[in-house]
């Protein structure tokens, strides 16, 4: 009994050396949603006879969806800390419906409009956040009074009338395009805005990432295989020129709430992995006890989180309304439940702790392209609801169905 | 001679790498009051969940003979219909239900499906009468106190027709008047014939009313004494529950001890909802650089309490008493002002309490510590990639590597990884609350070397823990706690196993 004492210095097991292909299939989990978006896609561009990746239909898909891609980054953000919100859409209208009376009633220029917009935006998150985190009320009940109480208060302020005859700075954000008519679209020429921010980004995404895979060497760090990480960077390069040409050669070129959206998916994927309040939130989510036991102001990362999702629904309200041209009582319905399909699609945990920003904007892209193909196809409202709900269903699923079998592998 | 109601042959039950029992054999004469005693992990609870079927016939070896015939319970359900039940030592009342749909949760008086109320309240307030019980039934069972609570649970069981009711603990929460109270029902159900076993660490209780004790060691059977004739002393039961040998189970160690780190002076915590409940009693204690301090007391003594209110009140209300750090009195009123301060606390619970365990190995270590790693809010995931890959080299973590989820280790690398969590915080002060609970012997070694290697860099170590040998082996002088007093101060060369177990099990004048 008293001599079963192992050496406590015998050498740990060296990682085991893995070729792409091993490594792929340890990462299926994680690559699964974009191969599904991928699919989707092709599946419709078949079933469309090719409508679908029309350059303007792209363009639309892109609009279109682009307030639901916006606030799935904070409602990701809200799932991985282990809550929800529930009241994003009637934030988001109340807001307009704000904005709406600011630069009608008010006469505010456009850009003191969304500025103070945005404050409001903040202040709603600021109250929600106030009673999840301090008071300590679920989310879901505090979200689900929010979604009432911010609805009704944009019928109130509206008067129950729509607000129209938004001005042209004003609209620029929800509808607008950058340069639009410097290449007209009947000399059959290239939109070259377009074609250089494309450029641009993707000079940014292999620069930053071949700087990373150098400081991971240097550091003597592991690493993804060099063949997987060349060709997922190729892959994903590939993906940003060839939406780079299908918008440089449509109608109008790169659609502003484009660059908005591209700005702020790169920005919150940094925060998420990278920062100190990111992390945080992943360390709540995954959790709670732990969090606090290691010193981490737990409540704070709550409030904070509810105050940002308060200003990207506000944003969104913005796009929104500059998209209508319309502010309405009813604007943003159910707009929440897109949002959190969207982040659960795209791998997010119910129970918190896991999610990436990148996961949900690929989710509302599935959402946004089954919407999108099926109205191509003609099929009715009612048929559309059953499916994305289904493919909701199925998703989630999936990935519990996956977790299930990897945890009994274990056993 | 009276026959055996239970007897239980050679059970063994292996968890994942841990053997819990290993060829137990308990025989239980019926109508006698039995006790069962241990110290914790010794297998007590264990035995009991075979027995309950909490564990079901095939996940153990050995076989369990009732009433005359071999039993094979598949799940609760099963035991209790032939009249074994058991009462854990967390009640399982359902605080809003009343005391009567209590009692017959899972067994309710109905009539074609719906519940038949005048009964339940009828028969229900018979029950509690025969524990002594008077209450109204359709009050809710989380408005009465503990010990009623305590005594609903035996009602909840007479209700089953039980013919052996199994107690596990069921004094460790009451005072002294709930606690006689209870002793004497079980003596009345003695007399009517209903056998009992008691899991009980208060060895008074047992020489009073217990008829025969059986001391479990290590997850063996020790010995069954006869209590009847009186010659069987408290010395003897301790004897029997801590003797064992402990050679070279311990890495060597000489201790460098320096000036006083931390003290903690007339330190008193209330519970936390029941706020005028004593958990910790003006308690005293101090830690000095380079030494490694224990502190002894069976469950609900109230250490890990202590521990946590003195990290940054993260337990505990009404918290009174001074913290010095150094020589200076320090008031830490959150835990990462603790952390600011130099103290760490490693949780007793690591998978509750410490580890993001869907998380990997990195995040974990850094994440009592992330600003130290970052640079106006970004986390410079390069620099903790190292940092995590050092601590995974010399704490000897085995996992493929640092990006290794923490929830797929062993419960001793898990346990590598808290503690290198919190050695990252570069505390001067540890508590290190069951560092070794539920781990393997040789990852239990490597553990106390890492605490020699704390203690030698001049860090202040406190180690609460319930394995005595465990504390005598690392510790250079040892607290005793009983009902959240510290009853002694013994310095090592003077402690044994018997004098702990005695001020441990020291009840208030």
């Amino acid at each position: 009994m008293a001599t079963t004492v192992k050496d406590p210095h015998v050498a740990t097991t060296p990682p085991p050396v893995k070729n792409g292909f091993s490594f792929l299939t340890s990462r299926l989990r994680q690559i699964g949603i974009f191969v599904a978006l991928i699919a989707i896609v092709t599946l419709f561009q078949v079933l469309t006879g090719g409508a679908l990746l029309q350059p303007d239909n792209v363009s639309n898909i892109i609009v279109q969806n682009s307030y639901i891609l916006l606030l799935a980054i904070g409602m990701v953000m809200i799932i991985v800390a282990g809550h929800i919100d529930l009241s994003v859409g009637s934030v988001a209208a109340f807001v307009g419906a704000m904005s709406g009376i600011m630069v009608q009633d008010w006469s505010f220029p456009w850009w003191a409009a969304f500025l103070a917009s945005l404050v409001i935006g903040g202040l709603v998150g600021a109250w929600q956040g106030f009673w999840v985190a301090y008071v300590g009320i679920p989310a879901f009940i505090v979200t689900l009074a929010g979604m009432l109480v911010f609805r009704g208060l944009t019928q109130i302020v509206l008067e129950n009338q729509r607000i129209t005859g938004f001005p042209e700075e004003y609209r620029q954000l929800g509808g607008g395009f950058l340069f639009p008519g410097l290449f007209p679209a009947e000399t059959n020429l290239l939109d070259w805005t377009t074609v250089g921010l494309g450029v641009i980004a993707v000079a940014l995404l292999v620069a930053t990432q071949l700087r990373g895979r150098a400081t991971r060497a240097r550091l003597k760090l592991e690493d993804e295989p060099a063949s997987w990480f060349f060709t997922k960077l190729g892959f994903i390069a590939a993906i940003i020129l060839g939406l780079t040409y299908l918008l440089a050669s449509s109608r109008s070129g790169t659609p502003i709430v484009l660059v908005v959206l591209g700005v702020l998916i790169v920005g919150y994927s940094a925060v998420m992995s990278n920062s100190v309040f990111g992390r945080h939130i992943y360390a709540v989510g995954g959790n709670l006890q732990a969090a606090q036991l290691s010193g981490i102001n737990t409540k704070r990362i709550d409030f904070m989180l509810f105050v940002n999702m308060g200003v990207l629904a506000a944003l969104a309200g913005l796009i929104f309304t500059g998209r209508l041209n319309s502010a309405g009582p009813g604007a943003g319905n159910l707009f929440e439940l897109d949002a959190i399909a969207a982040a659960f699609i795209g791998g997010a945990a119910v129970t918190g702790g896991v999610g990436t920003v990148i996961g949900a904007i690929t989710g509302g892209l599935i959402m946004g392209v089954l919407n999108n193909g099926m109205s191509l196809l003609g099929v009715g409202i009612d048929y559309q609801q059953f499916i994305k709900g289904m493919v909701l269903l199925l998703a989630v699923g999936f990935d519990v169905f996956n977790k299930r079998r990897a945890s009994n592998a274990l056993k | 001679m009276a026959e055996n109601i239970l007897r239980m042959r050679r059970i063994t039950k292996t968890f994942p790498g841990v053997k819990a029992l290993q060829d137990v054999t308990l025989d239980v004469e019926r109508g006698e009051v039995h006790a069962i005693c241990g110290e914790n992990g010794a297998g007590k609870s264990t035995l009991m969940k075979v027995l309950s079927g909490v564990y079901p016939h095939g996940t153990y070896d050995g076989d369990i003979e009732f009433d005359g015939s071999v039993v094979e319970f598949k799940d609760i359900r099963d035991s209790e219909r032939d009249g074994i039940v058991i009462i854990h030592q967390e009640l399982a009342l359902s605080p809003f239900l009343s005391v009567a749909e209590n009692i017959f949760l899972g067994n309710e008086r109905e009539k074609r499906g719906f519940i038949d109320w005048n009964e339940t309240n009828v028969e229900a307030g018979k029950l509690l009468r025969r524990v002594g019980l008077d209450l109204n039934p359709v009050v809710r069972a989380g408005d009465i106190g503990v010990g009623k609570q305590q005594l609903v649970e035996i009602a909840k069981a007479l209700s089953k027709n039980v013919r052996l009711l199994i107690l596990d603990e069921p004094t460790a929460a009451l005072n002294d008047e709930d606690s006689a109270h209870l002793l004497g029902l079980v003596k009345g159900l003695r007399s009517e014939g209903i056998t009992c076993i008691i899991i009980s660490h208060k060895l008074n209780e047992i020489r009073e009313i217990a008829d025969s004790v059986t001391i479990l060691r290590d997850g063996r059977t020790i010995e069954t004494l006869s209590l009847h004739d009186g010659s069987v002393t408290e010395e003897r039961i301790i004897r029997g529950m801590v003797g064992r040998d402990m050679e070279s189970r311990y890495p060597e160690r000489t201790p460098v001890i320096g000036e006083e780190v931390l003290r903690v002076e007339d330190w008193t915590v209330h519970h936390p909802q029941e706020t005028s409940r004593v958990v910790v009693d003006s308690a005293n204690l101090s830690v000095r650089a380079g030494e490694v301090v224990g502190i002894a007391g069976l469950m609900g003594a109230g250490r890990t309490e202590l521990a946590m209110s003195v990290f940054g009140r993260s337990y505990g209300s009404r918290i009174t008493g001074t913290l010095y750090k150094n020589g200076t009195a320090i008031a830490p009123r959150t835990v990462s002002e603790a952390i600011g301060h130099g103290i760490a606390y490693a949780t007793e619970d690591r998978k509750r309490y410490g580890l993001n365990l869907i998380d990997d190995i990195k995040r974990n270590v850094s994440g009592a510590a992330l600003g130290k790693l970052a640079k106006r809010g970004w986390v410079d995931s390069g620099r903790e990639a190292v940092v995590a890959g050092d601590y995974r080299r010399s704490m000897n973590i085995k996992a493929p590597s640092v990006t290794s989820i923490t929830g797929k280790l062993s419960g001793g690398n898990q346990q590598k990884v808290v503690l290198s969590k919190w050695m990252f915080s570069d505390p001067d002060v540890l508590i290190l609350d069951e560092p070794t609970r539920g781990i393997d012997v040789g990852a239990k070694y490597e553990i106390y070397t890492i605490i020699n290697r704390l203690a030698a860099e001049g860090k202040a170590v406190i180690v609460i823990s319930s394995e005595l040998p465990e504390l005598l082996g690392i510790c250079d002088r040892i607290y005793t706690l009983a009902e959240g007093r510290i009853t002694a101060e013994v310095p090592i060369g003077q402690a044994t196993p018997e004098l702990l177990m005695q001020y441990m099990t020291k009840e208030k004048d």
